[in-house]
């Protein structure tokens, strides 16, 4: 015996997680253009698109509950679920952090540039890695590679405390920097937190497979 | 870990009927005052081995009973021992509600008398005390001289666990004690056992998954290899380790609905 609609249903939930850590990728890749090249409209655009992000996390949850109440999901089947409605929430919480970089943006937008960004960008770059890798391994059911992603947490921990210190001495040399680097130091800031939420979902994908809760890396931050 | 003691322990039993196999070398340890769930598809042998716990299969003409099944560190298939005794220790709670056709009171009564408790003051203690562990006696305590086959099929069931509480069992087996009963019947009958799991140790044979995640404490889950022959016991553990991440596969796909 298969439960056809069941498993149908059990991939729709799936799929929709899947295309939710897409538009949240390009949120953040978006956000960091935006900042870049001091573009309004697309920043207005990141917190417009912020909106379908946040839907389509309250879709899935609907869809997952619905599955919960009618289908008494077990086993698998059960931790499946419960792993993305975990997930979707840390999502919607990717992207808030992305339009808070866009918001950013449109606060710079009209300042003159404090300094060309590099670990700025090498964050979003190494976040976004992270998180769609981790989408990869819930796919996969791969546990080793979500293990292995959560330890390049420490490497945007790094660059965020390097971001961190040079705007700090931007500020003392000059204190007409400070709103402008304290802007940069939220947007380090908000990419941190997006790695640290990509830990989250490879928790997940450990639980998801191996069934146990465990705690794989501890943020500094 | 757990901590109750044991008190059924199963060592490599098996049943045959004639010569087919019906369930094949299980060992496991029932603990008490814990509610203990067989789980499996039709055939896999869980009403054979649940009636092996106090050799109802003795009943069965054809039926052969191997290995060992210690009761308090007594084996029970044992040849001194006596299968009425086995019963008054172990009681038995059927499919569909037996009432027999005599009064409430009576019914309930009825194995305290076989067992020579006499004393009209004396029995109506017994029952009324049966009737309010079954949950049972609100709702007829005005009725205790009608049929108990009058009842609804809820009450009639608790009736039948009401006369089984009378005779004091250590072990009380369900058969699928719902199957016959509305859902509201049901969660009534579901959580009196989770009462009666304070002072009794419940083993529960049920068809209805989700019953045995609601309220069963153990889970064992066992299948047949082939054509309801050789049933086994594949998985046994805390029941929200087999709900929520189950070892073997087998387990799995059976619990997920993928095959059964």
């Amino acid at each position: 015996m298969t439960r056809t609609a069941f498993e149908r249903q059990l991939l729709e939930v799936q799929e929709d997680m899947l295309v939710m850590a897409g538009m949240v990728e390009a949120a953040i890749e978006r956000g960091i253009e935006a900042l870049k090249t001091r573009n309004v409209n697309l920043a207005h655009q990141i917190i417009e698109d912020d909106l379908k992000i946040n839907r389509k996390r309250y879709e899935t949850e609907d869809k997952c509950l619905e599955l919960i109440a009618t289908q008494q999901p077990l086993a698998s089947d059960l931790r499946t679920i419960v792993s993305v409605l975990h997930i979707t929430v840390d999502l919607e919480r990717m992207g808030d952090h992305a339009e808070g970089i866009a918001k950013i943006a449109l606060m710079l937008a009209d300042e003159p540039p404090l300094k060309p960004y590099i670990d700025i960008p090498r964050m979003a770059q190494i976040a976004t890695d992270m998180l769609m890798g981790s989408i990869e391994a819930f796919k996969d059911r791969d546990p080793a590679r979500a293990r292995a992603i959560c330890d390049q947490d420490d490497e945007v921990d790094a660059l965020y405390e390097q971001v961190y210190r040079e705007l700090l001495t931007f500020m003392i040399n000059d204190p007409r920097t400070i709103q402008r680097a304290t802007y940069l130091i939220w947007t380090a800031h908000n990419l941190e937190r997006i790695a640290d939420r990509v830990t989250n979902i490879c928790e997940r994908v450990v639980y998801l497979v191996e069934g146990r809760i465990e705690e794989l890396n501890v943020s500094k931050y | 870990m757990e901590t109750a003691p044991v008190v059924l322990r199963l060592d490599r039993v098996g049943v045959t009927y004639g010569d087919r196999p019906a369930v094949e070398d299980v060992t496991l340890d029932i603990y008490k005052n814990r509610i203990t769930a067989l789980i499996g598809p039709s055939g896999c042998g869980k009403s054979s081995l649940l009636r092996c716990l106090n050799r109802m299969n003795d009943l069965i003409h054809s039926a052969r009973v191997t290995g060992s099944v210690y009761l308090d560190g007594v084996d029970i298939n044992g040849d001194a021992v006596d299968p009425v005794q086995v019963r008054r220790h172990v009681g038995m709670v059927f499919q569909k509600p037996n009432p027999f056709p005599m009064s409430v009171r009576e019914n309930v009564a009825f194995g305290p008398k076989r067992q020579g408790t006499s004393g009209r003051g004396r029995l109506n203690e017994i029952v009324e005390k049966a009737l309010r562990s079954a949950a049972l006696w609100d709702e007829v305590a005005d009725k205790m001289d009608q049929p108990g086959t009058a009842l609804s099929g809820g009450q009639q069931q608790r009736l039948c666990i009401a006369r089984v509480l009378a005779v004091r069992p250590e072990i009380i087996l369900m058969d699928e004690p719902c199957s016959a009963l509305d859902p509201v019947a049901t969660l009534k009958i579901e959580d009196l056992m989770r009462e009666l799991a304070r002072d009794y140790t419940i083993v529960i044979v049920t068809h209805n998954m989700q019953q045995a995640a609601r309220v069963s404490d153990y889970t064992a889950f066992m299948l047949a290899s082939e054509h309801g022959v050789n049933g086994r016991l594949i998985e046994y553990g805390a029941t929200n380790e087999i709900f929520t991440n189950p070892r073997d596969k087998r387990t799995e796909d059976y619990i997920t609905g993928r095959f059964g």
